[in-house]
């Protein structure tokens, strides 16, 4: 067998799938804490279900925020500390690429999955259809943003001690214009208004965050292991 | 040919080392010895690029392996301190992953084969965690085991923690690359038996 770029990528994308799969308790737990925060606002703010639609998407989109910031901080750190790190900066592959491909390996093991629960919280907040939908789609546009930003935040703070406060930090305030324009298309939808063009914004920054952050992250990752 | 040239690094603003200056030609052994502190891991991280010389640069085949890049790293195996083992994985898994990374894809087979000849059969299935620190330092160089063309082998303390079977097995694995045009470059406090003392240099921080 010959190795190429493609095997490379694979390769990547299989071991941290692998590693999520048998860490199933921090895989899950990330799930939960979405579930369970999602959960605890209608407990908070009373049962008046006109209340509840209104804000529906809004808590749904700020846990799933919250829940993708959970196994951020392993993203690269656990691959510092076992020495893959290393090994990957020193891969036949360019090291942005190789970044993609634990980028999309970590958005499958948790954003992917906090988007295919939401409908079941949509329910719990009694969302039209319609708003399921727009939730559900803009959270599957949002949720790999989430892991493309975050990726960045993950390599910045690479080593560095109490690194998960200081990751929250520097990532929540990029989360915003996804958070605004994901909760955004629910609202549009419950207005009866165009939606089109909140997916497109969506896009753009998904297609733009796919260009750069994997650089980004990557150049960050050369100076944390030097 | 691996040729480094005036070499210096600086770490938390102290001066490691200056100067460093050797040539090692196919079928070459350099072994770089020193103090503890002395930069010998430093040095070892600046051949593989990992980290960039305060001055000098570091030619692979008469090019700067800045320019190279993962050309150089197709032909580069390098095993540091640590193992680079996923603890959840079995060593199988982690030797392929290591391997197609490397830019060489391997069949189970063949990973099977050099795991065995790490002397780790019936524990390839294993997740990795509950190895020893000396079995999985053996699954680290069981990488050096594989087939593969002859390029460049960069290792730090291999010897450690290794028994004496797996030093006769390591060093049988370093005699044989070298005998087929590779380069080897370790750190290492014992001089290194080769059959042919006149392939050895050693380079002292």
């Amino acid at each position: 067998m010959s190795g190429g770029i493609g095997p490379a990528l694979a390769a990547v994308v299989q071991r941290d799938l692998r590693v999520a799969l048998r860490r199933r308790a921090d895989t899950f737990a990330a799930l939960f804490f979405f579930v369970i925060v999602a959960s605890l606002f209608p407990i908070g703010v009373g049962p008046e279900p006109a209340l509840l639609a209104r804000m529906g998407a809004g808590v749904v989109w700020v846990a799933a925020l919250l829940a993708s910031m959970l196994s951020l901080a392993r993203l690269f750190n656990d691959d510092f500390h076992d020495g893959t790190l290393e090994q990957l900066l020193l891969s036949s592959v360019p090291l942005p690429l190789a970044v993609l491909a634990k980028t999309a390996a970590h958005w499958l093991s948790s954003g992917a999955l906090l988007a295919l629960v939401s409908p079941l919280l949509a329910l719990q907040y009694g969302l039209s259809g319609d708003a399921t939908l727009a939730l559900l789609a803009g959270l599957l546009l949002g949720t790999p943003l989430l892991s493309l930003v975050g990726a960045i935040g993950a390599a910045l703070t690479v080593g560095v001690r109490g690194g998960g406060v200081l990751l929250s930090l520097l990532v929540l305030p990029l989360y915003v214009p996804v958070l605004i324009f994901g909760a955004g298309a629910v609202d549009a939808v419950q207005a009866g208004l165009a939606v089109g063009g909140h997916y497109s914004l969506l896009g753009a920054m998904l297609a733009a965050g796919l260009f750069l952050a994997p650089w980004a992250a990557a150049v960050a990752l050369r100076i944390a292991v030097e | 040919m691996l040729d480094l040239r005036d070499l210096a690094a600086v770490r938390g603003g102290r001066r490691l080392f200056a100067g460093i200056g050797a040539a090692v030609p196919p079928g070459g052994l350099l072994r770089v010895q020193g103090a503890n502190g002395a930069g010998k891991t430093t040095l070892l991280r600046m051949l593989c690029g990992l980290v960039a010389p305060a001055a000098g640069e570091v030619r692979w085949r008469g090019q700067a392996i800045a320019a190279l890049g993962e050309e150089y790293h197709r032909e580069l195996v390098y095993v540091g301190h640590a193992a680079a083992l996923k603890d959840e994985l079995s060593p199988l898994e982690n030797l392929q992953a290591a391997a197609t990374l490397g830019g060489r894809g391997i069949t189970p087979r063949e990973a099977a084969d050099a795991l065995a000849a790490a002397g780790l059969k019936g524990r390839e299935r294993l997740p990795s965690r509950v190895l020893s620190q000396g079995q999985r330092k053996r699954v680290a160089l069981a990488r050096l085991a594989l087939p593969a063309p002859p390029g460049l082998w960069v290792l730090d303390e291999p010897f450690n923690a290794l028994d004496v079977g797996a030093v006769d097995w390591l060093l049988g694995l370093i005699r044989e690359r070298l005998a087929a045009g590779g380069i080897v470059v370790l750190t290492s406090h014992q001089a290194v038996a080769l059959d042919d003392a006149a392939r050895q240099q050693v380079l002292a921080l």
